[in-house]
């Protein structure tokens, strides 16, 4: 009875060890090695430079540069993100600062449901109905006004067809969201009430409680998210897959269509007719593994373990 | 009972935090330029009356004031609707039970309050926080680590920073709620000879725990017990002879 | 009083900016809303409006053809999702016991740990690159396990974060009762830890799957997609969510009809999944 029992318990521990050491550590270092292993033609024909560096994608001549689609993938990264910023800041503002008590929740789990409606809803909605009122309206009009500033204007140059860097990002930028705002929230309701009304005590308004005690203390939450969100924006597949137009050319406006990683690897992989094609696709793939690997590893680590120190010692 | 002129007269307060009653006809006389001590049992509703002459209370939802809180000269009176809370807590300031200085540094920390009041100019910036950091005991040991964040500082250091930061915009009036609970007694001593050395320039109220630091350093003392005032007078007396048997009860440590 | 005066000017105008900038954040909480009321609200009146009793029952026909449904990619949808909810969820709960009640001292499990946070924001196409060459290139053709499989890969972590979490609340003065009683290791956590925080696991569970039911990039090259009906998982499978990326970019009406009407479903399901793990949570807050 009493071998029994120890064997079930060395069992339980290996397995469950086993398991940790798949999940943490093995399956994250297979990925990497097959992703090498499998780009590696390309990293052959290429190396790192000139693929970075090159920019033609061109099937046909088995020519593949990396740069449009790398550029296209920080472009709309950088775009969403500037645009979830200030918004994110003020929706968490909002539910934990202005929103009555009873409301709280109610609105928090709104952001969060938006947060949770899969990718690809996003990516259709942008395409049937972003895209054409973009098309018809918002982009002729940004052309019309913003458009007429001398260089600030060359971003719109173009033909205004809804499929474009503009409104991916901006498509992007409402999928993110929900994920930024919840997090730069759960930061702001760390500060100690204590902190808050020495701002009050001394007469500062709301705002300026917010602007001067709850943004610096929770600094390091606010960036760590914010870089966490755009690992995330990075990776994003399927809301921008319908509306980049998968071209691959470094857009000289906002108004051109382009494309990103993420979307030349949804849209070509099962066509890659070619070892080299398929390999370069991994190419991709390997460097988008590398930068939104490091990024989230930054933001977790980096950051959000800082936020946590200054927590864990000076919380009250 | 002197010639010593009123500062703030509490006039039939009521507080009501919900449905909970927590102060019951508070009737208070604050002399100006002395220290006035708050003192009872915990849960007598000390702090709950400390806080409300800065109208702290306006900041969570579902309290209200009866009653008047009238501040001298002008008498207008703190606890009124159409008082601005702003206006109020800009001339009376308070110092809080932790020390909590802002996640900046340490001049910052001091310049924010006059920031509030609208002063820009670096050259009276500068002058206004010595004077503070000086007035709070605390130039000498970070004149020359100003930039510093302040919570390098240590804790006693940090609550002397909190007094520098609510003397600097210069209020009438400054609040502290139980300021050495969390420190030790040689930080809590040097708060106290603080708060003597203050008594000169402002009206100081404060709330404590420690019936010690009350004689020793306040001129008046209000005891409170289950959110009544029960008796008030000069420290002295409260001390040797008071007129209720609650009081000496409690001062005699019979409980509490 | 000239002092004064200049006083309440400042005050006037640190005020204007106070309501300025609260009026502001109050708007993007607005317009954060406007986008999930604009979302929502479209998916419900167009997929309702092109919902029928035939997208269930029926295949697809060819473009044209009047009739054709989408029953093939709900089954597929539901075969491969539950498929990767099968070997996720045991592997996923697993990996997070071991983090709580076995790592909590070494620093090498708290890494592994810390790395499967991160694999929670991983970019799932990149899974799905994996996959394909793991499975799909070896064997020569597309295949739904091999879908499940990506599935999975993307839900373990979520499920195994959340349940070292949970486990890492119950307290320990719990689990010293156990040992106290002479048990082992394996049933402590068996009976203590567990059935302490069988609520939250379920709620990790949940979430897992809420967030593998709507997933579309690895399902792409590996999965793949099928015109026909097919319950055998070693073939190419429909799914909703590939179906709807195909039918949205496809020229044909009565196919975007459809793509609404399944992605009425997929939402739905998704936010039903969402919202009961909020329930549960809400529900052992409630219970204590």
């Amino acid at each position: 009875m009493k071998r029994r029992e120890e064997l079930v318990e060395a069992l339980t521990g290996s397995t469950l060890g086993l398991f940790a050491l798949t999940v943490g550590f093995l399956f994250p270092l297979f990925t990497l090695l097959v992703l090498i292993f499998e780009s590696l033609p390309a990293i052959r024909k290429f190396g790192l430079f000139n693929f970075l560096t090159g920019t033609t994608w061109d099937p046909v001549a088995e020519v593949f540069g990396a740069l449009p689609a790398l550029l296209g993938t920080l472009l709309v990264t950088f775009l969403a993100s500037a645009i979830a910023l200030p918004v994110s800041i003020g929706i968490a503002m909002f539910i934990s600062e202005l929103s009555p008590k009873k409301l709280k929740p109610v609105f928090s789990t709104a952001v969060e449901l938006l947060g949770a409606i899969p990718s690809i809803i996003y990516g259709m909605w942008g395409l049937f109905v972003i895209a054409p009122l973009m098309a018809d309206y918002v982009e002729p009009f940004l052309q019309e006004t913003l458009g007429r500033i001398p260089l600030l204007g060359k971003l719109f140059d173009g033909a205004p067809t809804g499929v474009d860097a503009l409104t991916a990002s901006f498509v992007l930028s409402v999928m993110i969201i929900p994920f930024m705002s919840t997090i730069v929230k759960d930061a702001f309701e760390m500060t100690p009430e204590l902190l808050k009304e020495a701002g009050y005590g001394l007469g500062a308004t709301k705002w300026e409680v917010v602007k001067n005690v709850v943004i610096p203390y929770t600094l390091p939450g606010i960036v760590g998210g914010m870089v966490l969100s755009v690992g995330r924006a990075l990776g994003e597949t399927m809301a921008v897959a319908f509306l980049t137009g998968n071209v691959h050319q470094i857009p000289k406006s906002l108004l051109e269509p382009l494309t990103t990683i993420t979307v030349a690897i949804a849209n070509e992989f099962t066509e890659a007719d070619s070892d080299i094609y398929l390999a370069s696709l991994y190419y991709l793939a390997l460097i988008l593994f590398v930068l939104s690997f490091g990024l989230l590893m930054l933001a977790k680590f980096y950051l959000l373990e800082r936020l946590g120190k200054r927590w864990g010692t000076k919380g009250t | 009972m002197n010639s010593t002129p009123l500062k703030i007269e509490v006039k039939n307060l009521n507080f009501y935090y919900g449905d909970v009653h927590a102060l019951k006809d508070i009737n208070l006389s604050v002399y100006e330029k002395r220290v006035t001590a708050i003192i009872g049992p915990s849960g007598c509703g000390k702090t709950t009356l400390l806080r409300c002459f800065n109208r702290m209370h306006d900041l969570y939802p579902g309290n209200r004031y009866e009653g008047e809180i009238i501040l001298h000269p002008e008498e207008v009176n703190i606890v009124s609707k159409e008082v601005d809370p702003i206006m109020i807590r800009m001339r009376i300031g308070m110092v809080f039970q932790k020390p909590n200085p802002f996640p900046k540094s340490i001049y910052e920390n001091v310049a924010y309050g006059l920031k509030l009041k609208g002063i820009k100019k670096k050259s009276v910036l500068d002058e206004k926080v010595e004077q503070a950091l000086k007035g709070a005991a605390l130039w000498e040991e970070v004149k020359d680590r100003l930039n510093e964040n302040a919570y390098s500082l240590s804790g006693g250091q940090q609550q002397r920073l909190c007094i520098a930061r609510a003397i600097a915009p210069e209020p009438e009036v400054l609040l502290f709620d139980e300021p050495t609970s969390a420190l030790d007694p040689i930080s809590t001593a040097k708060i106290e000879d603080l708060i003597v050395e203050l008594k000169n320039r402002l009206t100081i109220l404060i709330v404590t725990h420690n019936m010690q630091q009350a004689g020793r350093i306040s001129d008046y003392t209000a005891f409170m017990y289950m959110g009544k005032l029960v008796e008030y007078g000069p420290t002295e007396k409260i001390f040797t002879k008071p007129d209720e048997k609650l009081t000496e009860d409690y001062i005699t440590g019979r409980f509490g | 009083m000239g002092n004064e005066r200049h006083l309440r000017r400042v005050i006037l105008r640190r005020k204007f900016v106070n309501i300025l900038m609260l009026t502001l954040s109050t708007l993007t909480a607005m317009y954060g809303l406007v986008w999930l009321f604009w979302i929502l609200g479209d998916i419900l009146l167009n997929g309702f409006k092109f919902i029928s009793l035939q997208l269930f029952l029926n295949d697809p026909t060819p473009p044209g053809i009047e009739g054709g449904g989408l029953r093939h990619a709900f089954v597929g949808h539901f075969i491969i999702t539950s498929l990767g909810a099968l070997i996720g969820v045991p592997i996923g709960i697993g990996t997070g016991i071991f983090f709580a009640e076995y790592g909590r001292h070494s620093r090498i499990v708290k890494g592994f740990r810390n790395v499967t946070d991160v694999l929670v924001s991983f970019p799932s196409i990149v899974v799905g690159t994996f996959v394909y060459a793991l499975m799909v290139k070896p064997l020569g053709h597309f295949s739904a396990v091999s879908g499940s499989v990506s599935l999975a890969l993307l839900m373990i972590p979520v499920i195994a974060i959340t349940t070292d979490e949970i486990l890492k609340l119950v307290p320990n003065s719990l689990r010293e009762a156990g040992y106290a009683l002479g048990a082992h290791r394996w049933q402590v956590i068996k009976d203590i830890s567990i059935s302490a925080a069988k609520r939250g696991i379920l709620t990790g569970v949940i979430l897992g799957i809420a967030r593998i039911s709507g997933e579309t990039a690895p399902l792409l090259f590996t999965s793949f997609n099928n015109n026909f009906f097919s319950t055998d998982i070693t073939k190419p499978m429909a799914s909703l969510t590939v179906t709807i990326f195909q039918y949205a970019m496809g020229p044909y009406e009565e196919w975007h009809r459809q793509a609404w009407a399944a992605s009425l479903i997929l939402t739905f399901g998704t936010l039903f999944f969402f919202i009961t793990a909020k329930a549960v949570v809400h529900g052992m807050r409630r219970s204590g």
